[in-house]
């Protein structure tokens, strides 16, 4: 058996990777790339901790963030497209008008 | 007529013409405005005689007639209803204020008639007959003080009637600032009043005052007398608080007639004599009130040997009659006290009128270095005068004389007399009657000293006004046979007001060794007096009218301290005004208004949160990465608490 903390490690280190991704990258799309890497770490520790507790909440939960990630995917998207039409750039640097 | 309805009627009719005519006045013509005034102070007039005819026939007869109209202050422990309170004092108060108020109000008619404002000027004069009459019928310290308050207010307004005149304006001010700081005392004085017996009304405290042994409580009551004195020392002109009498002359002079001569100067005489009960408790109280009345009636005496002013002079009268009033009480006759209050009313306020009618007849002058043999011009306003000064000096068979007597009388051998009172008071009715016969002397007598444009102006006055000269005339003569020195029914009257205090004076002081024949001593002494100040003043100024300056120049010192009035004005301006100004203007105004309170709290309250806003402001950068790592951070933060703190 492939021991919990190994799963748990790599849930971090993908989560950092996308925290990380999500600071540094300046393309909107790369950015919301991150924010699924993060939502997916999450999801592993979650069966993780599923498989190793011998429960299924954990497993049950992944569906909600699954779905929940899907429809955010969707929104942001087409939020993505309006921006783009607007500004003609991809880079989030560039959305910068709510400021005082 | 029911008691309680008369009473109603002396308070409302006044109140009611002040109403109609503040609000109405102005569309009203001259007649109906003076009709409305006139009318009231006339009903009101009419149902104070009813009141004392029903009060004096009640059977069977009661000290005091007592009714509540309503509850007005119910707060805790304290309780004042609107009550009235008629006992034979308030019965002299009442008649004496509304005659003297009526007789003016009628004079006023024909005084007015050319001046602006005519509705303003009734208005007030009603409102201050309503406020006048509630300070003497009130049952309670705080409906009492509502009537001081109230007559001081229009005190105010009616000096400061011409308003657009700058002397006037202010005279308005120093009155009422003047008296207010006596009023300072007053209050704290029911403040401890009430704080010492738990009510302010008269039944109760005059009841726990007769019960309570001699003696007793007596640093407190004294406090209390002190305090409440201190009011009426402002009120009444008395020193320190006489400055403003005499500039109140600014005022229209049936205004000083009525105002500054009968009624409302006498409210602080009235609420020593009211409280005598409390004074009697507290003799050195007494004995304050009795000496610095006499001290005031010579002071105001010396002031007055020297002015030219013919109202000023009268003022200073005034203040030195008051003095005389408070000598009565101080020594234990309050009655004495109370009957020169009455005949006082009467011919001083004959003289402030017949004053005006002289003005009236020069154009406004008032200096009697421009005046002089008017006697023949003006006759009817000549012979009032005359009749009011001989009272006033104390010439025997006029009201003046005998209430003067009454007090003297009380000064030798009264239950707080005292013989330096006596001399200094004879020595004042001696100063009284020269003063006022060179009054008379220097207006109606000697040759013309009046300008060449007035000359020719000079008439008698119509009938308006010297109807009411000659019944107030008649008055000066017959108010004072109330009261002989043999058969003094006037103070065996008031003896169910007066008694208790009098009796518990005569207990706890100390004996007097009864002389001879003290009335006769007293008399003679006070007539002596009056026929040399008589003489002297026709000697000095219808005899050698040169001696005058000349005198003036023999003393000069003298003579500048006296028409400088002591400088006491410009000594309280250094002393006192000045520095308050200052500290108004560069403390309260500049450091702690302008400063501390809109400069560093307002605006300093707007900076700092604009600041404040300044630095919040640079998270709203709209750079959106920073906003991303600041989410990261409080979800780093939140997690590390709930992990390891919990």
């Amino acid at each position: 058996m492939v021991p919990l903390s190994h799963y748990l490690m790599l849930s971090a280190v993908l989560f950092a990777l996308g925290a990380a991704g999500f600071l540094i990258r300046r393309n909107v799309i790369t950015i919301f790339m991150c924010i699924e890497l993060m939502l997916n770490a999450v999801n592993l520790a979650f069966i993780a901790f599923a498989r190793h507790l011998g429960r299924p909440d954990g497993q049950i939960f992944v569906f909600f963030v699954i779905v929940v990630a899907a429809a955010e995917a969707a929104v942001g998207l087409a939020i993505i497209i309006a921006l783009f039409r607007n500004r003609e750039s991809l880079s989030i640097d560039d959305l910068d008008s709510m400021k005082l | 007529m029911t008691m309680e309805v008369l009473l109603l009627f002396i308070l409302l009719p006044p109140l009611a013409g002040a109403a109609l005519n503040g609000l109405l006045g102005r569309r009203l013509s001259q007649a109906a405005v003076s009709g409305i005034a006139c009318g009231a102070a006339g009903l009101s007039m009419i149902a104070a005689l009813l009141a004392a005819w029903t009060f004096s026939h009640l059977v069977p007869e009661p000290s005091v007639y007592l009714h509540r109209y309503f509850t007005w202050i119910e707060a805790g422990s304290l309780r004042a209803d609107f009550a009235l309170y008629y006992d034979r004092l308030t019965l002299v108060m009442t008649v004496t204020v509304t005659v003297v108020a009526f007789l003016i109000h009628l004079y006023s008619r024909g005084y007015m008639g050319h001046e602006g404002g005519y509705y303003r000027f009734f208005c007030y004069l009603n409102l201050f007959l309503f406020m006048m009459l509630m300070l003497v019928t009130a049952a309670n310290f705080p409906l009492l003080f509502v009537g001081w308050e109230g007559v001081g207010l229009c005190s105010y307004l009616l000096i400061g009637f011409y308003f657009r005149k700058r002397s006037a304006a202010d005279a308005g001010k120093k009155a009422f600032v003047v008296t207010r700081t006596g009023d300072a005392g007053f209050t704290v004085g029911l403040a401890l009043l009430f704080w010492t017996f738990g009510s302010l009304d008269f039944g109760e405290v005059f009841a726990r005052l007769k019960t309570l042994p001699a003696g007793q409580m007596q640093g407190t009551l004294t406090a209390i007398a002190i305090l409440m004195f201190m009011g009426a020392v402002g009120k009444s002109a008395q020193i320190p608080l006489f400055v403003w009498l005499p500039d109140a002359m600014e005022g229209p002079t049936p205004v000083s007639a009525l105002i500054h001569a009968a009624t409302m100067v006498t409210a602080g005489v009235y609420l020593v004599a009211r409280s005598s009960l409390l004074f009697a408790h507290a003799p050195l109280a007494l004995e304050i009130v009795g000496g610095i009345g006499c001290v005031t009636a010579l002071f105001a005496a010396t002031i007055a040997l020297t002015q030219n002013d013919l109202k000023r002079l009268l003022a200073y009268s005034t203040i030195s009659q008051l003095g005389y009033m408070f000598v009565g009480c101080g020594v234990g006759v309050f009655a004495a006290g109370i009957f020169h209050l009455m005949t006082h009313a009467f011919f001083k306020s004959l003289l402030f009128l017949a004053a005006g009618s002289v003005m009236h007849a020069l154009r406004g002058e008032l200096d009697m270095q421009k005046m002089g043999g008017l006697r023949t011009k003006l006759r009817t306003t000549y012979w009032t005068f005359l009749i009011a000064t001989l009272a006033i000096s104390g010439v025997p068979g006029l009201s003046g004389f005998f209430s003067k007597d009454e007090i003297l009388l009380g000064a030798f051998e009264g239950p707080l007399g005292k013989p330096w009172i006596f001399w200094l008071a004879t020595l004042t009715a001696g100063l009284t009657a020269f003063y006022m016969f060179r009054g008379v002397f220097l207006t109606f007598h000697g040759s013309s000293r009046v300008t060449p444009e007035v000359e020719h102006h000079v008439h008698e006055s119509g009938r308006k006004m010297t109807t009411p000269l000659i019944v107030l005339a008649v008055f000066s003569v017959i108010v004072g046979y109330v009261n002989l020195p043999g058969t003094p029914w006037f103070v065996r009257y008031l003896e169910p007001v007066f008694g208790p205090a009098e009796s518990l004076l005569t207990a706890t002081a100390p004996a007097h060794a009864a002389e001879g024949h003290p009335g006769l001593l007293v008399m003679g002494a006070s007539l002596l007096v009056v026929a040399v100040g008589i003489l002297l003043a026709y000697w000095l100024y219808l005899k050698s009218p040169e001696l005058p300056r000349q005198l003036a120049e023999r003393f000069r010192l003298a003579y500048q301290v006296l028409i400088n009035k002591y400088y006491v004005d410009e000594i309280y301006n250094w002393l006192i005004v000045r520095p308050i100004c200052w500290g108004s203007d560069k403390v309260l105004w500049r450091a702690f208004d302008a400063g501390a309170i809109d400069h560093l709290m307002v605006e300093g309250t707007a900076n700092a949160t604009a600041r404040v806003g300044n630095i919040l402001r640079r998270m709203q950068s709209g750079y959106v990465r920073s906003y991303a790592a600041w989410v990261l951070l409080g979800a780093v933060l939140w997690l590390a608490y709930v992990l390891l703190l919990t």
